[in-house]
């Protein structure tokens, strides 16, 4: 069997720091091809240098088709090689239009007088056709909803692909996923594999990178698994169990997580009330919490169960409703973020990048944004201030437990690390968080679960909106499921099994709206 | 927690001893040349002119000089530095110093005004026009850009209104010797204030509270927002405060000159971006900065000086100050990306 594309001793260094270490990997043709390890592994490291946007050191091979490619890759021209990517962070343009976004690259590598833009439009929804996508290609970028993002920057790369291998079917190319499951739900996800599938089968090869092992271990032939930049192995998917692929991963064995779902006396003395919220697709959602309960909310995508925790706080307008919270009443039609931490309310938003912390500032100064005021207030005591930040990082394993390096520079499941540090360091009250184990590896999960239910048990109530069912069955004591816009069952004690959770969201969308949801759009 | 200890069961990897290594925080030899690549510069260009022009450039009574008369750019930039530093261009600074010098002369002059009524007049002026600019901008969510170049244009129609487009002099005396006949090793007292203001300045920035939220307003809004940052009144507040220190400038500018005509400030708006930009590649790299901004400023001073001195004609200063404001951006974007691929410290 050929090979796609083979790397051989590629090693990445930043500023003393060994991101990868002599990394060899062959993808097959035809191949869906695993890359898996704990955050900070170098996983996307290795992907931006395929990419050409970072330089590898010198003694790196890359090989394509047969072909010596020379390092570093030139940027641009990734897809003249057949690589097309999806990067973790997405890679699109959020002013821009969705037409303009998807057909960035080819507008910006052809050299074309005039751009007809009916044409492109056309083009852009022929392809969202073929893959089954509903968006308005006139819509900005930065106003979808993080689902639809992901579904336009993986339709992008399929449709790149496509047009690499068009007219020469000796040509396979290469579809690089950088964990691009994180933001789908379910049904998304299985239409995406299918996807995937149609590319390989016409030839194609995958890389694919994901933290759910479960997943990983279903759709790929093979997996590299990554560990502190070294390769660690590379096993068979269908050969390998789970257990063992986690041990190769972290290097040893983890424990399960004992989930223990807690009854709670919601029914009068309700410590949090939130009454008749309405707002964006919530319609007159009413719920009671307890002291250091932990509540899920979930259903399918368009369901709305992500929108509570942003109206709740402010983030988005809520038309009306009130909260009530250890005997505070708030108007949820005027809250906004900072009386919303003023009440006790924390939120950790499933953006990373864009909602909870800036890439271009310090690690230091996004870690303790909620605290800085201990540090007044005539100056910041800045040995203080900057030791407190190196142990909340320490806290919380972010790796590296560097203050002073950008934001950005961390991996992406580290960040979230670091967004979570920086919110529970000001013992909110109620904590709100959508998706927070997105992107986070499952050493680290299990550290996240540990943090969430330690923290629930110090008495914080928390608020959770997650797709993840694996996820709310570890660490819920009870579970509402959404459907268009309302809850549709209660879900508490034993109930709450991931196969339950499944099992409701999809009777509840079944039962009412047969047609909606079953197609890939929102 | 947990105590991820790879090498725990590994079989595949050499123990512990694989976790990354991180190097200890500190300065490189590179970071310190990008810091201080614009004092060097600095340096640069004083020898080149000290060898070119011995005697009338290298003396000390030169560099008094041009320490002592720029103060009124040092003040401006710094003023633009603070709405810069929360992700806004204000336009008008330039026009509140020329108002704010004017209604001093004015008043005054020709009023009989006391000069210590007129300045507090002229400073709650500036204070006002930062407010109405922050309310187009922040209410009416309009560009700052655009906002900021309307009102400038504005306030320099009344301007020449107020001043009948005549040069005004025959300010009280006692401001021009609080800001230019008093001296302290030689140099003006004005030098002084705009040394305190960067002072000022620069514990805002990097030592208080405040200062945090004003960058993380620049650099993600979105982030601050939901961090509970009230957005709105931090970016609302950095266009007063550019509005009081720019009505300063333009009183120490009256000062200087001891009278006030309606339109030379404008000539200080490209100097002060120029000063701000370039100010932003040095010092704390990637970011706007009082100190490096305070050399930015007696840097473009310093070349402008020895270019006169050598008996270059004035048109250069506007190749000099546009130049290196073309320059300076290209620096700062080189700084950028550097940080963004290579991005340890
Ligand atoms: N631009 C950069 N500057 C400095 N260090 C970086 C930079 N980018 C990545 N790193 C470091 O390189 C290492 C590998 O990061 P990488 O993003 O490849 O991890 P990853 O395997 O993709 O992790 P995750 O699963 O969290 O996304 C990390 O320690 C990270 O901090
Ligand atoms: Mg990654």
């Amino acid at each position: 069997m050929d090979h796609t594309v083979v790397v051989r001793n590629m090693s990445m260094t930043f500023g003393g720091q060994r991101a990868l270490d002599k990394v060899s990997m062959s993808i097959r043709r035809g191949e869906v091809h695993g890359l898996v390890g704990q955050n900070g592994c170098g996983k996307s490291t290795l992907i931006k240098i395929l990419s050409g946007y970072h330089h590898p050191d010198p003694g790196g091979e890359l090989e394509i088709d047969g072909q010596p490619i020379k390092l570093p890759v030139r940027t641009g021209s990734a897809s003249d090689l057949g690589l097309s990517f999806v990067h973790q962070d997405l890679g699109l343009l959020p002013s821009l239009t969705v037409v303009e976004n998807f057909r960035a690259w080819t507008i910006s590598t052809k050299s074309e007088w005039f751009i007809r833009w009916n044409k492109e439009r056309e083009r852009t929804e022929e392809a969202f056709a073929r893959f089954g996508l509903g968006l308005d290609p006139r819509a900005i970028v930065g106003d979808l909803p993080a689902v639809q993002r992901a579904l336009l920057a993986i339709v992008r790369a399929l449709d790149d692909l496509a047009q690499y291998t068009k007219d020469d079917d000796t040509r396979g190319g290469l579809l690089i996923l950088d964990e691009p499951t994180v933001f789908l739900p379910r049904t998304d996800r299985d239409r995406l594999f299918d996807v995937v599938r149609r590319s390989v089968a016409q030839g194609a090869s995958v890389l694919f990178v994901s933290h759910d092992l479960d997943e990983a271990l279903s759709v790929t032939d093979r997996i590299t698994v990554l560990r502190d930049g070294r390769v660690a192995g590379t096993v068979v998917s269908a050969d390998t169990e789970k257990d063992r692929l986690v041990e190769m991963i972290i290097g040893r064995r983890l424990e399960a997580f004992e989930a223990s779902h807690r009854a709670h006396t919601v029914a009068d003395a309700g410590h949090v009330t939130v009454d008749r919220v309405r707002g964006g697709s919530i319609e007159n959602v009413s719920f009671t919490m307890d002291e250091g309960e932990v509540l899920g909310l979930t259903g399918l995508v368009g369901s709305g169960f992500e929108e509570i925790p942003y109206l709740l706080f402010g983030a988005e307008p809520a038309r009306e409703g009130r909260l009530t919270i250890a005997g505070h009443e708030y108007d949820l039609a005027r809250m906004s973020p900072s009386a919303a931490i003023a009440a006790g309310m924390a939120l950790i938003p499933a953006d990373r990048q864009g909602a909870a912390g800036v890439g271009s500032l310090l690690v230091r100064d996004n870690v303790m944004l909620q605290v800085i005021d201990d540090y007044r207030p005539y100056r910041l005591d800045r040995r203080r201030y900057l030791k407190a930040a190196r142990e909340a990082l320490h806290q919380y394993d972010v790796r590296p437990p560097e203050p002073i390096m950008d934001f950005q520079a961390l991996s992406g499941g580290n960040q979230q690390k670091v967004v979570l540090a920086k919110w529970l360091q000001a013992a909110p009250r109620v904590l709100l968080v959508h998706e927070p184990t997105q992107g986070v590896d499952v050493g680290a999960r299990l550290q996240v679960f540990q943090t969430i239910t330690q923290a629930a048990a110090e008495g914080m109530s928390v608020v959770c909106a997650s797709s993840d069912y694996e996820q709310l069955a570890a660490i819920c004591d009870r579970v509402l499921v959404f459907h268009g816009g309302e809850i549709m069952c209660t879900l508490v004690g034993d109930e709450i099994t991931k196969d339950r959770i499944t099992e409701q969201c999809y009777m509840s969308a079944r039962t009412l709206r047969p047609d909606k949801n079953m197609r890939m759009q929102a | 927690m947990n105590q991820v200890s790879p090498g725990a069961a590994g079989e595949m990897l050499p123990p512990t001893a694989s976790e990354p290594q991180h190097q200890k925080k500190g300065f490189s030899l590179g970071d310190y040349v990008e810091r201080l690549a614009l004092v060097i510069a600095w340096l640069v260009v004083i020898v080149v002119f000290s060898i070119l022009a011995p005697d009338t450039f290298f003396n000390v009574r030169n560099f008094t000089t041009m320490f002592g008369t720029q103060t009124t750019l040092v003040i401006l930039a710094l003023a633009l530095l603070i709405p810069l530093t929360a992700g806004d261009y204000d336009i008008s600074v330039a026009a509140t110093l020329t108002m704010s010098g004017m209604v001093v002369a004015v008043l005054n002059a020709h009023h009989g005004v006391p000069i210590g009524a007129a300045i507090a007049i002229a400073i709650a002026l500036g204070a006002l026009i930062g407010f109405i600019n922050g309310f187009f901008i922040i209410i009416f969510e309009i560009d700052a850009f655009i906002v900021t170049l309307g009102t400038g244009t504005i306030i320099l129609g009344l301007t020449l209104w107020i001043s009948a487009s005549q040069t005004v002099s025959g300010v009280s005396d006692w401001l021009s010797s609080w800001v230019v006949v008093h001296r302290i090793f030689g140099v003006s007292y004005e030098f002084y204030y705009g040394l305190a203001l960067c002072i000022l300045l620069w514990y805002v920035f990097d030592f208080t509270a405040i200062g945090r939220r004003i960058l993380f307003v620049g650099r993600g809004t979105n982030v601050a927002r939901l961090s509970g940052i009230r957005v709105g009144r931090v970016r609302w507040g950095c266009f007063v405060a550019a509005g009081i220190i720019a009505a300063a400038a333009g009183v120490l500018y009256t000062g200087t000159a001891g009278a006030s005509d309606p339109t030379s400030g404008q000539t200080f708006l490209l100097p002060a971006f120029a000063a701000a930009f370039l100010g932003s590649t040095a010092i704390t790299p990637g970011r706007f900065n009082p100190w490096g901004t305070f050399i930015a400023v007696y840097f473009l001073v310093t070349g402008i000086t020895g270019l006169a001195i050598l008996g270059v004609q004035t048109w250069v200063q506007n190749v000099f100050y546009g130049g290196a404001l073309v320059v300076a951006l290209s620096l700062s974007q080189i700084v950028k990306k550097r940080r963004e691929r290579a991005a340890r410290l």
